[in-house]
């Protein structure tokens, strides 16, 4: 690359750019960037174009995105199908509210914050310990994820008597455990307590779109490389010298902590959470949304898991008193198989590369692009 | 060699079958592997010289594969020890005999499909401390694959995958290198350009252990021969003597001596 013909700023800029693309990304060229930063522009503006409510259950979407991610990022990048991310999920969710409940200062609800995380996080890695060095492969692994979020439903679901109880929060069986606090950071006086429709709305995207970017970086990275070659081909990688499964374990271990962090999202949104999160209807949705948007994209599993998500809300109201609320879920199921057959890298990556025709329409004459997008026509 | 290393390190020299010598880099001592009733490497003894290429041959069920397996850990012996550089590394992991130095490629070609010929060398490169890019374009050239860089390596010939998994291999700078069956189902042309690599890699000192049955291409590159038969090491010599051996001959070549 010639330097002289780059201010230092350019420069700089460029090689800032160049740790958030490669090819384990979509979206590495100027457009997509531009594209990129007005959809955020318009999520920004959205409170102020339409009312409380819309604002309220988009913030429900938000918090469902990370759960997307995490199963995105384990089962995309490194070819582990979980089937139960939404474990990891409902377990911080609950940890949160016990921990908030029962300290219900600023404080307390700031550590009920990190400690629900650590929680979801560190039961991801002991579950992620015994299989992967267990050996356990493939659609065991889904097997064995999708129990475990059965077993915690059954468990929670039984919770009903007033014996199960920690602290002052009780689990509540079926009805779920109600009460639990706002999401606040911060002690004292000095605390920002996201009480209202929009702020918990802002802190939601701003945490979503940091934790996007920091997954680009770090799929990008050499580490996303290896990522990507367990899940090519497992054996071949550990003949490189390669700890296999202590790679999926950190891989295992970053998806939990993202869903653990959705799962806190999603309980404090509510103030309550309750065993359905660990039944077999929610536990297949992050499959859905990530089939449908791609499971080798970021971005397409956010998209995918907002619209879905928009959809089910709009169904569950009926459509002209034709469709009841009952069709909701099949018509997402509908819509998996539809992406599967149509399109079976998903929405997303259909996208990118109808997209990229387009440019390459309109850019026949020009100079050829520069290194970095290159790059990317291999993905 | 210098013989100044502590006698704890050294305690167990690996014993080689040829002769105790010094220059072994890998060593098997009294290797053996049963599988049930089989056993499918008896007793084996043998080695690989500092910088030498040594053919494995013998016929088929003789235990060549589960001898790579075994010296790789992806299989773990019934008895016996393998040793690496006077390193014992039995009781290592597989990923820990790759870091100390070496590198194999199975018999059927395991390339990394949708990722290109470029990311392909990557992978393995990565995790050495060697400069990334210098040591790809040097790889790429060295497997002639240069012009195929941005081409996903699963639109390959069979030809291309075997060099380009080779070149993979290589990138680890090995000190020993394992290959099963190189050149199997190899043109004459793709097998002679394999012959070339791997005599250009064992020029700048990279040593081979060969699983193979062509014995044209075993004549091509080969220095030392073992022959294996039933698991047990049958003859070990220079290609001249194993060729004119009559048992190997009845054995194996399936001449009627």
């Amino acid at each position: 690359m010639s330097t002289d013909s780059k201010s230092d700023v350019a420069l700089s800029a460029s090689r800032i750019r160049g740790f958030f693309e490669g090819p384990n990304t979509i979206g590495n060229s100027t457009p997509f960037w531009i594209v990129f930063a007005v959809a955020v522009a318009g999520l920004a503006a959205y409170p102020q174009l339409t009312d409380p409510f819309t604002i309220r259950l988009t913030t429900r979407y938000l918090a469902l995105a990370f759960l997307a991610l995490s199963l995105c990022f384990v089962w995309g990048y490194c070819g582990v199908l979980s089937f139960g991310q939404v474990a990891f999920f409902g377990v911080a969710a609950y940890t949160f509210g016990a921990i908030g409940i029962n300290f219900s200062s600023a404080a307390g609800v700031t550590a009920a914050l990190f400690g629900a995380i650590v929680v979801g996080t560190a039961f991801a890695a002991l579950l992620g310990y015994f299989m992967f060095y267990g050996g356990v492969r493939d659609v065991y692994v889904t097997i064995i994820t999708l129990v475990v979020a059965l077993v915690l439903h059954t468990f929670t679901a039984q919770t009903a008597g007033s014996q199960w109880a920690i602290g002052e929060a009780r689990l509540g069986g079926f009805d779920g455990m109600t009460g639990i606090p706002d999401l606040t950071l911060g002690f004292g006086s000095t605390a920002i307590v996201f009480d209202e429709v929009t702020t918990l709305y802002y802190a939601l995207l701003v945490s979503l779109v940091a934790t996007y970017l920091g997954l680009r970086v770090l799929v990008n990275s050499r580490f996303g490389m290896t990522m990507v070659a367990v899940r090519e081909d497992e054996t071949r990688t550990a003949t490189f010298g390669y700890n296999v499964p202590f790679i999926k374990l950190v891989v295992f271990t970053i998806g939990g902590a993202l869903a653990a962090a959705g799962g806190v999202f999603y309980a404090s949104w509510g103030n309550y959470i309750d065993p359905s999160r660990f039944a077999i209807a929610f536990a297949a949705l992050p499959v859905v949304w990530v089939s449908v948007g791609g499971r080798e994209s970021l971005l397409g599993a956010i998209g995918a898991t907002l619209l879905i998500e928009r959809m089910r809300t709009g169904l569950s109201d009926g459509v002209g008193g034709v469709i009841g609320s009952e069709w909701a879920l099949v018509i997402v199921g509908g819509l998996l198989l539809f992406v599967i057959l149509v399109m079976p890298a998903g929405v997303a990556p259909y996208l990118d590369r109808a997209g990229k025709r387009i440019l390459d329409r309109f850019s026949d004459d020009s100079t050829p692009s520069s290194p970095t997008e290159e790059v990317v026509n291999d993905d | 060699m210098s013989e100044t290393s502590d006698p704890d390190v050294r305690v167990k020299p690996a014993v080689a079958a040829t002769g105790g010598d010094q220059d072994a880099v890998l060593a098997t001592e009294q290797l053996t592997k049963r599988f049930g009733g089989l056993t499918a490497v008896d007793s084996v003894d043998f080695t690989v010289e500092e910088g030498e290429i040594r053919c494995l041959i013998g016929p088929n069920g003789a235990g060549k594969s589960t001898l790579l397996e075994l010296i790789i850990g992806q299989l773990s012996p019934t008895a016996g020890d393998v040793y690496f550089d006077g390193q014992k590394l039995t009781d290592l992991d597989s990923h820990e005999r790759i870091d100390a130095g070496i590198s194999v490629k199975f018999q059927s070609p395991h390339v990394y499909e949708d990722l290109t010929v470029a990311q392909n060398i990557q992978v393995p490169l990565q995790r050495t401390d060697r400069d990334v890019e210098a040591v790809r374009a040097q790889t790429l050239e060295q497997v002639s694959l240069v012009e195929q860089a941005d081409v996903p390596a699963g639109d390959l010939s069979h030809g291309q995958q075997q060099r380009l998994e080779i070149g993979m291999a290589t990138t680890l700078d090995p000190t020993l290198m394992l290959l099963d069956e190189p050149v199997a189902g190899m043109s004459v042309e793709e097998t002679a350009e394999v012959a070339e690599l791997i005599k250009s890699l064992n020029n700048d000192g990279m040593a081979f252990l060969v699983v193979e049955h062509d014995m044209d291409f075993v004549r091509e590159i080969s220095q030392q021969v073992t022959v294996l038969n039933q698991g047990s090491v049958f003859r070990q010599g220079s290609i001249e003597e194993i060729e004119t051996d009559e048992d190997v001959r009845r054995i194996y070549l399936g001449e009627n001596a």
